[in-house]
């Protein structure tokens, strides 16, 4: 213990001591203490969502991840996640296909070719976009965009039905698909992606886009030679954020999607479920073991947003010495 | 490879604001001719005006004439984009692209301009890079990100990215304030190197160095702070610094400046 004095004891001869500050150690208490917090948080999550998930699957009669049916309140009980995660992947790939794209458009927009003016219209717009509580997503997506999407989901089914995946099974019934579900997660997400890249966008030095200007770049090339790959990490996670969003989205799915244990790779076909809609549309009447197996289905639902999230970070280290953030 | 640049009348604007006020003067080919003064004098926005990145900037607008030999930058229909590919540009601090490779760096204005061909793109990469000096220091590690390397070799590594392209007029703003004496002693024998080949205009605060590189100094100032920058005079460097025609330029070159 001699080699670190404590403050009671003078400093040992030729060691000097750091000097302390109270206010420095009052703050590097407060991280400090948020940050085993956090840990805590995420430790005690995880234990309950891990013991409620044992309790019930050990007594599925059904295989967890196999079966299409959720009937965990049945006796025997049977149920899967096989039909929830199929329809929770699906629906949020068509809302990140469409999403981010359109994002980066209106966050390029925004950043480097609208003039000053229009660009905060446009920005506040987008915010306004996100301030939209999602059950009046599922509200409007219900009533306005379901019985408009018949057009679009007849004319998919006619001219690109040999894709198989654009065919429907029975031409004519409700538009209530993971297709629909889909255009609306794209719309719920879009703000998040476009307000984080469009900050991104912000950031790059404007060293950088001059270097491209000076060399001969149009206003195009400024954006693919100095922008796009300054904010390629940005981008991702943006779009982490908005895959996030849509992969949990709840009452817009629940009040749009016609759910049925059906695992069909016809997407315009009213079928499927996700996790989370699954969980709201049966934690209402569910006994306590149908809970604990919702919380189950949960569980798997928080692994598969960590993996897409440690697959992002994984993409953004691979190019780290590439990222501009020693520039 | 190196056109004359003749300048008459030009004033440029920062919204309201006149920053340089009604300048001319000619430059050589194959010279170089450094620009020095205090800062705010308009040295680096006259400079930025000669390739018509002055613009760039919001509310930067310009009158007058920049003749390119026979062409006039702002004459009627010429494209900015085809006028900065004549005129390169190298700036204060090093700003190689920081995801891009040190090959990809060089390449870029290449690949902007339509070369494809990996032979071509070969043959120009070390061919800029020994021009810029820098060849022999990065050969075997060209795949490298180029923000890896020294300041002083970024600097290089920008110079030959300028010079790839084959630009007429190499302008350089300050491209040693940034750098330590070897990095900048580097610099200014590949200027020495370069202006056998380029028109070059350099923008400096350093007069040694101004001194050192330069065939031609012009002295840029300022009567109060918030009014326009003027050139005050334009001579060859030995004269500017022995015996300068101006009162002002001497005090300035003297220390005994205000």
């Amino acid at each position: 213990m001699d080699a670190t004095p404590t403050a009671t004891l003078p400093p040992a001869k030729g060691q000097p001591r750091a000097v302390t500050r109270p206010g420095d150690r009052i703050f590097f208490g407060l991280t400090r203490g948020s940050g085993i917090l956090l840990l805590l948080v995420m430790a005690a999550i995880a234990a309950f969502l891990t013991f409620r998930t044992f309790s019930a699957v050990s007594q599925d009669h059904g295989n967890f991840l196999t079966t299409f049916e959720w009937n965990a309140d049945a006796t025997p009980p049977v149920f899967g996640i096989a039909v929830l995660a199929y329809g929770t992947i699906v629906s949020s790939i068509i809302a990140m296909v469409i999403a981010v794209p359109v994002a980066i458009g209106i966050a390029l927009f925004i950043s480097h070719y609208a003039p000053r003016r229009l660009a905060g219209a446009l920005a506040y717009v987008v915010d306004l976009l996100a301030a939209v509580p999602s059950i009046v997503y599922g509200l409007w997506g219900a009533l306005y965009l379901v019985p408009r999407m018949q057009g679009l989901t007849a004319w998919l089914n006619e001219y690109l039905g040999w894709t198989v995946v654009f065919k429907q099974s029975n031409p004519g019934t409700a538009a209530r698909s993971l297709f629909t579900v889909g255009i609306l997660l794209a719309i719920m997400i879009l703000p998040i992606i476009t307000n984080v890249s469009r900050e991104v966008f912000r950031q790059v030095p404007k060293a950088h886009e001059e270097a491209a200007l000076a060399l001969g770049a149009t206003r195009w090339e400024v954006v693919r030679t100095a922008v796009l790959p300054f904010a390629r990490s940005g981008i991702i996670s943006a779009s982490m954020l908005g895959l996030g969003r849509a992969l949990g989205e709840t009452m817009a799915v629940a009040t749009v999607l016609s759910s049925s244990p059906v695992l069909t790779a016809h997407i315009l076909d009213p079928a499927g479920g996700t996790f989370a809609q699954n969980i709201a549309s049966h934690f209402g009447e569910a006994t306590n073991f149908g809970r604990d197996a919702l919380i189950a289905s949960g569980l798997v639902l928080f692994v598969i947003t960590l993996l897409v999230n440690g697959a992002a970070r994984l993409i953004i280290a691979r190019r780290k010495e590439y990222s501009g953030a020693n520039a | 490879m190196a056109k004359r640049i003749d300048v008459s009348g030009l004033t440029a604007y920062y919204g309201n604001h006149k920053a340089i006020d009604d300048i001319s003067m000619t430059v050589e080919p194959r010279s170089v001719t450094a620009f020095i003064g205090p800062s705010g004098c308009g040295k680096s926005t006259f400079l930025r005006t000669l390739n018509r990145m002055h613009e760039v900037t919001p509310g930067g607008r310009v009158e007058g004439k920049v003749m390119l030999d026979d062409e006039n930058l702002y004459g009627a229909g010429v494209d900015p984009v085809a006028v900065r590919r004549t005129v390169g540009m190298v700036f204060q601090r090093p700003n190689p692209f920081p995801t891009m490779s040190i090959y990809d760096n060089v390449a870029a204005g290449l690949r902007l301009n339509g070369t494809k061909k990996k032979r071509d793109l070969d043959a120009v990469v070390e061919k800029s890079l020994r021009g810029a000096n820098l060849w022999n220091e990065v050969k075997d590690r060209l795949n490298k990100p180029g923000a890896g390397l020294s300041g002083g070799q970024q600097q290089r590594l920008c110079i030959a990215r300028a010079i790839a392209v084959e630009p007429q007029v190499l302008l350089m703003d300050e491209p040693c304030s940034a750098l330590d004496p070897i990095s900048t002693l580097a610099i200014e024998d590949l200027i020495g190197e370069l202006k056998e080949q380029f028109t070059i205009v350099i923008v400096t605060h350093n007069m040694q160095q101004a001194a050192r590189v330069s065939d031609r100094t012009a002295f840029f100032n300022l009567a109060h702070v918030g009014e326009s920058g003027r050139l005050i005079e334009i001579d060859d460097t030995e004269r500017i610094f022995s015996n300068p025609s101006v009162q002002a330029t001497e005090d300035y070159i003297s220390g005994r400046f205000g």
